[in-house]
């Protein structure tokens, strides 16, 4: 079903038409009120209101992961914080987390843009949704729950709940669509192979998953070990969360919601817009967001638009899937973490080396991370197991608070990771079949 | 019905307009409000031809009227409301309201004239009353009416209206709106510049918010009617009413 058909079939003559007015009212307003826009066009000298196209978007900076961090907490927002009802952040690339903030209408916005992406997936008032994302700082959880409640579905939220609680709730509350990441629903087929129980006894018919990549291959897998259509959505929380961008159920690419957040496409290197169907790193800028606007951020993610409209009746244009990333992040179960975040935290322990290498695999579909970790050879010198022990718990716990990461820490001895000469160290290799 | 793209205008060197994107669809009430100064007169006169457009460009159902003659926009069916009413004082009632059929006099088209004057009454009965009064006497709604019903004397499609609560009281306004939302009803298009947020925004479909001379919100007149800032500037609540 379409749930916004006004918006979401919209002329394309129209919806342009929107997309401007609403850019130009949005960088009027970022102008006014955001320090970090205003300084950077007086610096360089940009005249906002010399913006009277879309095309013309292509002259204006870029916003980075970067500069949003430089602005914490707050001095991105473009209302007074006393106007922002609800906070979420989402990790930057060296700690310092990406504080975002909702407004009232940017919640009621929010809501309706994921009811959008759940309504194409089949959803309707008459399922019941179990949201098996944490309910935390970021956006997966609160954001689908928002959406679900706004097209009268029943909302679970399951939440961090372990796996059979999990499955049990499933089976007893009957649930008929599950939210979640890729990753854990393949967990949860597994556990349920493992207890010798038929996913034909759940009700579960709709799987809606996301924030982070995964293959056709992959839905394949879940699709016929789970017995359930599923779904592929866009979004991150710098930009609003779930919600971006989402599939119909003709499963050609993502929607964009096009009357909310401009997309583009751009070189990652000279950082030119790409024409439609060539691929490169996805930009957005958001035209009705009230607390925390931005204007062409670099996502870091790989993708292109497609080329011709979908055969559903949405005007709105696609993007391919994601298939990658422009930087080093990776995604751990949903969450984002880049190696200089793991960096910064070895170097702060004594001992350590500057090197390690993290090793990233997917056992009973849940991803397994390792830590290789180097330490000075004195360390080892002492050979005392319970020291060894307690030096790894250290790393380990300071890697839960910090990050929130579950790491397995292998201790080796300096110089023993496998360097040829003038080669780095691979920080990160990836063994999961995404 | 009405799509404008990067308006530019002013008075010799001073730009009042610094390039305003908006568009109303057929059928839709859409509303400009803001501040005294703002520019919102100077848009409606803009649209309407009375100023000069020094940049960018207005289609009205399709056609592009940027800087056309006054009278051809209201032969293509957009009529203007303006600020103060601008009435004949002196003149009658029923004079007023046949100025406003110039242009389907000129086409010698008498009957459809009487037609929307016979229209008007029923609309406004009290004006049928009035008819052989002189316009000066009314009281301020019912001037407000003289000046919509000339404003609909020439069959229009759409209305344009420039503050029509301006000085009444506040039981006309309800009134004067109630009278607007009829229209719509009858399948007329809509666009009001208002300072009188809070009225505007309850019979409104969508909304603009106007800052000298820049729209900085856009949305439906429910979501400007939730947003702090047009609360705090146009609808008269002040800072305490948040921080308490």
């Amino acid at each position: 079903m379409i749930y916004s058909k006004d918006y979401e079939t919209m002329k394309r003559g129209d919806l342009e038409q929107l997309q401007v007015e609403r850019l130009q009212v949005t960088l009027n307003r970022v102008y006014r009120n955001v320090l970090f826009y205003k300084n950077l066009y007086d610096e360089k000298k940009i005249d906002i209101s010399d913006i009277k196209s879309l095309d013309e978007l292509a002259s204006l900076p870029f916003t980075s992961k970067e500069d949003l961090r430089e602005s914490y907490p707050y001095e991105a927002f473009a209302v007074p914080l006393r106007d922002i009802v609800r906070i979420h952040s989402t990790s930057g690339t060296t700690g310092t987390p990406i504080v975002v903030g909702y407004t009232k209408n940017d919640l009621k916005i929010w809501s309706c843009l994921v009811a959008r992406v759940l309504s194409a997936a089949g959803i309707t008032s008459t399922d019941l949704v179990q949201i098996a994302f944490n309910y935390s700082q970021s956006t997966g959880g609160l954001g689908f729950h928002y959406g679900a409640e706004q097209i009268g579905a029943s909302v679970i939220p399951a939440s961090g709940e372990e796996v059979l609680k999990q499955i049990q709730i499933m089976k007893d509350y009957r649930s008929s669509a599950l939210v979640s990441t890729p990753g854990y629903a393949l967990h949860i087929v597994s556990i349920l192979e493992e207890n010798g129980m038929d996913p034909q006894e759940l009700n579960l018919s709709t799987g809606l998953f996301g924030s982070e990549p995964w293959s056709e291959k992959l839905r394949a897998e879940i699709e016929s070990r789970l017995k359930i259509k599923a779904f592929d959505n866009y979004g991150l929380s710098e930009i609003i969360g779930p919600g971006v961008a989402f599939e119909c159920d003709l499963h050609n690419g993502l929607h964009v919601n096009e009357d909310h957040f401009i997309v583009e496409v751009i070189d990652p290197e000279s950082l030119k817009v790409l024409p439609e169907g060539e691929e490169g790193e996805l930009v957005f800028t958001t035209i009705t967001k009230e607390g925390f606007p931005l204007i062409r951020y670099r996502t870091g993610d790989i993708s292109s638009i497609i080329k011709g409209s979908c055969e559903c009746g949405r005007t709105t244009r696609r993007i391919k899937r994601v298939s990658g990333r422009t930087d080093d992040m990776i995604i751990v179960d949903g969450n984002n973490i880049f190696p200089a975040q793991i960096e910064a935290i070895l170097f702060e322990i004594e001992g350590v080396e500057p090197h390690f290498q993290i090793i990233l695999n997917r056992e009973g579909g849940l991803d397994v991370i390792e830590l290789k970790v180097e330490v000075s050879s004195n360390l080892f010198a002492f050979d005392e197991i319970r020291k060894v022990q307690s030096f790894q718990q250290k790393i380990q716990q300071q890697l839960i608070t910090s990050l929130g990461l579950h790491a397995k820490i292998s201790l080796i001895e300096s110089k023993s990771l496998g360097r040829t000469k003038g080669e780095k160290v691979k920080r990160v290799l990836d063994l999961r079949k995404l | 019905m009405l799509k404008i793209r990067n308006l530019e205008a002013g008075y010799d060197k001073l730009k009042i307009l610094k390039g305003i994107s908006l568009h109303v669809k057929s059928g839709e009430i859409v509303t400009i409000i803001g501040a005294n100064g703002a520019g919102k007169t100077t848009l409606l006169n803009t649209i309407t031809s009375i100023v000069k457009t020094t940049g960018g460009n207005i289609d009205f159902k399709g056609v592009d009227v940027t800087n056309v003659s006054p009278d051809l926009l209201v032969k293509k069916g957009c009529a203007l409301v303006p600020e103060g009413r601008q009435l004949y004082p002196a003149m009658t009632v029923k004079e007023n309201l046949i100025l406003g059929a110039y242009t389907l006099y000129r086409r010698r088209e008498h009957k459809k004239a009487l037609e929307n004057l016979e229209n008007i009454y029923t609309m406004f009965p009290v004006l049928e009353e009035r008819k052989t009064q002189l316009a000066g006497t009314l009281s301020g709604g019912e001037q407000q009416m003289v000046a919509i019903g000339r404003a609909l004397m020439s069959g229009p499609d759409m209305l344009l209206m420039d503050e029509p609560s301006m000085g009444l009281a506040p039981l006309i306004v309800k009134d004067i709106f109630r009278t607007v939302e009829e229209l719509r009803d009858k399948g007329k298009t809509i666009l009001i510049v208002e300072q009188n947020a809070k009225a505007v925004l309850e019979i409104a479909d969508r909304g603009y918010v106007m800052e000298t001379g820049s729209l900085i919100l856009e949305g439906s007149a429910e979501d400007l009617l939730d947003n702090n800032d047009v609360k705090r500037a146009y609808l008269g609540r002040d800072y305490k009413d948040f921080t308490d």
